[in-house]
């Protein structure tokens, strides 16, 4: 998503560098009444919100004016690196994401890889749009089907029993220690056909001749996945990880929110959770919108660090 | 999401070698393998959405035996007609239609009109309001100020809350910019020459010729309306006639989250006014509700499916 920026402020030279003049507004009156009132439109909706930021500096009263809040400082941003809840929940936020961008990077590869290898058009095609179902399905309907199949009487104990590996159905979601695990597969299961299209594109473009060259020195099926088709799609993988470290803090929120219950709650609150309770649930606006902010914050510097790092490497390595 | 390569499309990708192929006996190994993971995958993602429809097509207490996999044993269409006449399902399946019409409409034109302004060279304004739209793809004010905007604007409690905040995305803006910016110029310069201003411009060629990109975002979009629910929890949940369907769907999973639990809930929970027709069960009303908001999509992506990896790539294009 964030690519696009990095080309778009790289290299767009305007052709003619008009001065602003009475002529020229009204040469350009209908893009202004085009433009502008959307451009007033996405000020109101998503700067004028940043004015609530303030917040987080008072002991902030809804029933108060502006002027009548008590200012505070940093005292919020003080209790949540005191408070063992949230740093938990950061723990879990972190984890969960690594869980997510390992899990995921590795089997989108390894997918369009075998993927890649099939020959046939029809069945090529056939399994990539099965591959993409999951990606359209709301998450409601996805941890619907999740719960569903890790009840106790679901498809998950029902096939690990059938195959003797277990003597009791496990309860999958009443224990924290399987719930990272149990995320980490949802979002596998959603998104591995989608993650693969952009895969499948890179390899598309690397050039035939690479193979042929490859056929002449006798190389194997696996030696020419392993030497001219992972590398060639090296590029994309690596901007795309980058790109995902600026991600780090989005683990997600509806998952963890629709799967967790009182049982795993240690290990199912993240970051945007933890707003939710303590913001619209309990009131406590000041400390939910302090938390808000440091992910913000946090995710704000990472991405342009992932940005500034995938410009430089795109200038040696894709152009 | 985003896409860094310019690919010819996935066909080629399976035309490079065929010559040498043919010697070695350890293709027909790997076919086999291959061939089965990919059914194996296929089972893997299609088994859990059949059996949730056989399910739903399976008599409520006839389910609460087990052993449903993918054929009904006891064949009946009362789930759907009690999700039809509960009255609470029927209006939220008509709101989230509502919603996910207007929603598309609106972000296709106004997206597509503020793309076509920010793709003029020659526009004075062009950079600043692209930056402003672009930062808005890093940060997010977050949920409590965003919530008090929404309550400023008396937009809680209202539809419009599902589609006011959300008519332009800054990702989609740019796809469609990029796209408009393959259109060649002399389309425009003659229109222009025959006195077309830029509003006829952008509705008479700018608008029909970007046709291929639009059906992308469409789908995005409309994927995008018709699944979030969260809006509806925390901005109208007060006002049960304009719940929308996916946040029906994700009542119905909680309250028989909370009846694995506690048995006690179980009883009050789920579908009261159906208990009057005791073959339907909670868990058989929530398959007929999954199946009923997530065909309208599945019928429609497998035919969308050469348009969104054309739009996907054209979204990467370097300029």
């Amino acid at each position: 998503m964030e690519e696009t920026f990095v080309k778009d402020s790289a290299v767009r030279k305007p052709k003619k560098n008009k001065k602003i003049t009475w002529a020229v507004l009204k040469e350009q009156r209908q893009l202004i009444y085009m433009s502008v009132p959307l451009m007033a439109y996405i000020i109101l909706f998503a700067y004028v919100p940043i004015w609530g930021w303030t917040m987080a500096f008072q002991d902030y009263k809804p029933a108060r004016d502006f002027s009548e809040q008590k200012w505070v400082g940093f005292k919020h941003f003080e209790f949540l690196f005191k408070d063992d809840s949230f740093l938990q929940v950061l723990r879990n936020t972190l984890a969960m994401s690594v869980i997510n961008m390992i899990l995921g990077f590795t089997t989108a590869i390894i997918l369009a890889l075998l993927l890649n290898e099939i020959k046939k058009v029809f069945w090529k095609r056939t399994v990539q749009t099965i591959s993409y179902l999951p990606h359209f399905l709301s998450w409601i309907i996805v941890t619907g089907i999740v719960a569903t199949s890790l009840a106790s009487d679901g498809i998950i104990n029902d096939v690990l029993m059938k195959l003797h590996l277990i003597k009791e159905p496990i309860q999958w979601l009443s224990e924290g220690k399987y719930f990272w695990g149990i995320v980490g597969a949802s979002h596998v299961w959603k998104e591995v056909g989608w993650n693969t299209i952009i895969y499948l594109a890179a390899m598309a473009s690397i050039d035939p001749a690479l193979y042929e060259a490859a056929d002449m020195d006798g190389a194997s099926r696996y030696r020419k996945m392993f030497h001219v088709t992972l590398p060639g799609i090296k590029p994309t993988i690596i901007i795309l990880l980058i790109m995902q470290v600026g991600h780090i803090l989005e683990a997600g929120f509806e998952v963890q929110y629709l799967l967790g219950n009182g049982l795993v709650v240690d290990w199912s609150q993240t970051i945007d959770i933890f707003v939710l309770k303590y913001g619209l649930a309990q009131g406590n606006y000041s400390l939910a919108t302090a938390a808000g902010i440091f992910k913000t914050v946090v995710s704000v510097t990472l991405l342009l660090i992932a940005n500034g790092v995938a410009k430089r490497l795109g200038e040696e390595r894709l152009l | 999401m985003a896409n860094q390569t310019i690919s010819p499309g996935p066909a080629t990708a399976a035309a490079a070698p065929k010559s040498v192929r043919k010697k070695r006996v350890e293709p027909i190994l790997f076919n086999t393998f291959n061939t089965l993971f990919m059914i194996g995958l296929v089972v893997v993602t299609l088994y859990p959405f059949l059996n949730t429809i056989v399910v739903s097509l399976n008599a409520g207490n006839d389910t609460i035996r087990g052993g449903i996999y993918l054929w009904p044993r006891e064949f009946t269409w009362q789930n759907y007609k009690a999700v039809f006449a509960s009255g609470t399902i029927y209006d939220a399946f008509w709101i989230s239609v509502a919603r996910t019409v207007l929603s598309t409409l609106l972000n296709l034109v106004l997206t597509t009109m503020l793309a076509y302004t920010l793709s003029r060279r020659e526009y004075v304004f062009r950079k600043p309001i692209t930056l402003i739209f672009i930062l808005t793809m890093y940060f997010n004010a977050g949920l409590i100020p965003g919530y008090f905007l929404m309550k400023d604007l008396h937009l809680l409690n209202s539809f419009w809350v599902y589609v006011i905040p959300s008519m332009i995305s800054a990702f989609n803006m740019i796809v469609i910019r990029t796209y408009i910016g393959t259109i060649p110029e002399s389309l425009v310069e003659s229109a222009r020459i025959d006195g077309a201003g830029d509003f006829k411009i952008f509705i008479r060629i700018i608008f029909p010729l970007c046709k291929p990109v639009l059906a992308t975002i469409a789908l995005f979009v409309a994927v995008g309306a018709w699944n979030s629910w969260f809006d509806a929890f925390i901005y109208t949940s007060s006002r049960q006639e304009l719940s929308t369907l996916q946040y029906e769907l994700m009542k119905l999973l909680s309250s028989s989250m909370n009846a694995n639990s506690n048995p006690a809930v179980a009883a009050g929970a789920g579908m009261t006014q159906d208990a009057a027709v005791n073959m339907v069960t909670p868990i058989s009303i929530r398959a007929a509700v999954t199946v009923v908001a997530s065909v309208p999509i599945l019928l429609v992506y497998p035919f969308m499916q050469k348009y969104f990896v054309v739009g996907l790539n054209v979204g990467s294009v370097k300029e």
